[in-house]
């Protein structure tokens, strides 16, 4: 069973193509990397899967449905969530509210303006509890655009996970932090992604290599190889392709 | 700090909301007229203002404050509240809708909730400058609209009643100003209650969230043009609720009540007041409407103080009156209050220099172009001036401009003095 099947998906952006036909299956519960040279389409192509952007042609299923034409919020309801590459939180919300919000519809809350939040007491210590796995209690009450760089990609990771999506995509969760705190995020997110499908785009090849069962490599907007880590690091195409990169 | 200076913060919330509650039940009575044996209608005019003005300014900051939207129509639904309270309140007056008094605002919110959800349909489809721009046009068309449809509006002249309908709850007749001013005390109650509920459920948060993040809360199974649509139509039922109001203190409703001028109203009391806490656009709404009836029979140029404060609060405060308290308290409950004192005091003089200089800079050009053609003598701060001459224009001048260079410097010490207070407090936090 795939979690994701994307079909010769192409997208452009007026005349110019970024994503040049991708066919790509993700395989419930792995752990699949996305890696590629820079301008490669590996976010353009998360923005296509989350239907943040819509598909120029070919289709994308999620566990079996066509998603291509929903939008986001449609997409999330059936199981599919993501984080952003330039953190995505609720600035002006309390870490506690933040991650409360990232529940409240997978909990069957939908629009309610009846129900009052301080009364649901297992929504409230679910949270806390989220917020203790995230090592972020002791932040409990500050506003979230107040955290440390870290601890805001922590959050954001958390706000990503919280609602029980089955598939997570994650864009560059490690970007631009120190080699602790990439420590710390990648037990992180083992962790809170067991036996959840995870897409992640990383540049961190010690993290691509330490977390994924399968490796895609996109480059110019179509993929040149999948498979096992240990295919990917013997192909001589993706290290023409990297070296080519290096080379330009 | 010691226990002493913890204990010497903020009163507990709800403590400073009864003290509230039981002035405004106590002030008609503190401006009772003893020798004549009556209330003072201006005082009790001017009270039950302020009680529709805050359902209305309340209502405005569920979209300003609590979704992010900003909007210049809002009065559409107050007013369209108030002219649906006048038709019921004739119709329950000729028996063919029987309703009594008490409920007759509550009528005018449900009237206020369907047409926010017409208009709202429409408007939040669309979010930040385009939502701002429909909500403007709309509010236009209303104003066309009112003078158009004579049989729903009344035309120019609006649209009349009788509150003493001899149907009550209580069997109240409302004859009098204080009666309707304590159905406004209680309906005010109702109506911050509901939408302090409202701040604390699943839509209400995520009001918040659309505001901050909408793309986020897209990612989280919600879909920001629903978040946006029922709070807009929910805040369409509390301004409908303050025009049922409106409708029963004055039994007339004109264009006015739709038109873009009170839109403006709601946004100001929510902006001076604060819209980032709860009570802000409460504090606003007394305020504006203290200015509206003290200052302008005090001058005929009070609307340009209304500006010039508005404009200063978005420069210098953007969190209004409420947030610049809110912004103190953890300084004072760690007990560095006292630091500020000597900077504060320093602002006085200067302060009060620039005030000087922008009233008698105002008066004295108003009352050479309106006051002069209408006959009066200038008074200002206890003295007769005469415009005429120079010297007035000279010491206005000289403290707006001298105020205003002692006040920038003075305004940057205290700023350092609070920025050392902030950074100490970031560092002693756990």
């Amino acid at each position: 069973m795939n979690a994701i099947e994307l079909r010769d998906v192409k997208k452009n952006f007026g005349p110019t193509a970024i994503i040049r036909g991708v066919t790509l299956d993700v395989v419930s519960g792995e752990r699949h990397a996305i890696i590629g040279p820079n301008g490669a389409g590996k976010t353009t192509l998360f923005n296509l899967i989350s239907g943040r952007f819509p598909i120029t042609s070919g289709s994308i299923a999620l566990n079996g449905t066509r998603i291509d034409a929903l939008p986001p919020h449609r997409i999330n309801r059936l199981g599919l969530s993501r984080s952003f590459q330039i953190t995505s939180i609720f600035h002006r919300l309390s870490v506690f509210e933040n991650i409360r919000c990232s529940l409240l519809w997978s909990r069957g809350y939908r629009y309610s303006f009846w129900s009052p939040l301080a009364r649901q007491r297992r929504l409230n210590e679910d949270a806390e509890q989220l917020l203790e796995e995230l090592n972020l209690s002791s932040r409990r009450d500050l506003v979230a655009g107040l955290l440390s760089y870290a601890e805001q990609r922590a959050l954001e990771i958390g706000i990503t996970i919280a609602g029980g999506a089955g598939v997570i995509l994650l864009d560059e969760p490690t970007a631009g932090m120190s080699h602790s705190e990439t420590e710390y995020a990648v037990s992180l997110i083992r962790r809170m992604t067991a036996g959840r499908t995870l897409v992640m785009v990383e540049h961190d090849m010690r993290v691509v290599f330490d977390l994924a069962d399968t490796i895609s490599v996109l480059v110019y907007g179509q993929v040149i190889a999948s498979g096992p880590p240990a295919t990917i690091r013997a192909s001589a195409a993706v290290q023409e392709a990297y070296l080519g990169a290096v080379a330009a | 700090m010691t226990a002493r200076s913890e204990k010497s913060g903020a009163l507990p919330r709800q403590w400073l909301w009864l003290l509230a509650l039981i002035v405004a039940i106590a002030l008609p009575w503190v401006f009772y007229d003893w020798g004549h044996h009556r209330q003072s209608g201006f005082v009790i005019s001017m009270l039950s203002q302020m009680g529709m003005m805050a359902i209305f300014a309340l209502s405005y900051n569920m979209l300003m404050g609590g979704a992010g939207l900003l909007s210049f129509g809002h009065a559409i639904f107050f007013g369209l509240g108030g002219y649906s309270a006048i038709h019921i309140l004739n119709g329950a007056k000729a028996g063919t809708f029987p309703i009594p008094v008490e409920l007759v605002p509550l009528a005018a919110g449900f009237a206020g909730l369907g047409f926010a959800a017409v208009f709202g349909y429409m408007a939040t489809r669309q979010r930040a400058t385009a939502f701002a721009m429909i909500t403007l046009g709309m509010g236009e068309l209303m104003t066309v609209a009112a003078m158009m449809f004579h049989n729903f509006f009344g035309g120019e002249g609006g649209v009349t009643t009788d509150r003493m309908i001899d149907f009550s709850l209580f069997g109240l007749s409302y004859a009098s100003g204080l009666q309707v001013y304590y159905l406004i005390v209680a309906w005010t109650v109702l109506s911050i209650i509901g939408m302090a509920f409202l701040t604390g459920t699943p839509l209400g948060r995520m009001a918040n969230a659309c505001r901050d993040n909408h793309e986020r809360a897209q990612f989280m199974g919600y879909d920001p043009k629903t978040v946006r649509f029922l709070q807009f139509a929910l805040s369409g039922f509390f301004a409908g609720i303050g025009g049922g109001l409106f409708a029963l203190t004055y039994e007339i409703v004109t264009f006015d009540a739709v038109a873009a001028p009170l839109s403006a109203n709601a946004l100001l009391m929510a902006y001076i007041g604060g819209s980032t806490v709860f009570a802000g656009p409460i504090v606003g709404a007394v305020l504006i409407t203290l200015l509206q009836s003290g200052l302008s029979l005090l001058s005929n140029a009070w609307l340009v103080y209304v500006g010039v404060l508005f404009i200063a609060m978005v420069m210098f405060a953007p969190t209004g009156i409420t947030g610049i308290i809110q912004a103190h308290s953890p300084i004072a409950r760690t007990g560095r209050m006292r630091r500020l004192v000597v900077p504060y005091l320093r602002l006085v003089v200067p302060g009060l220099a620039v005030i000087v200089g922008v009233v008698g800079m105002v008066e004295l050009l108003s009352f050479l172009t309106i006051g002069a053609a209408q006959g009066k003598t200038l008074v200002l701060f206890g003295r007769t001036i005469d415009v005429n001459t120079t010297a007035p224009w000279i010491v206005a001048a000289v403290c707006l401009f001298g105020g205003g260079v002692w006040l920038r410097v003075e305004g940057r010490a205290f700023h350092r003095v609070w920025e050392t207070l902030t950074a100490e407090l970031k560092v002693s936090a756990p």
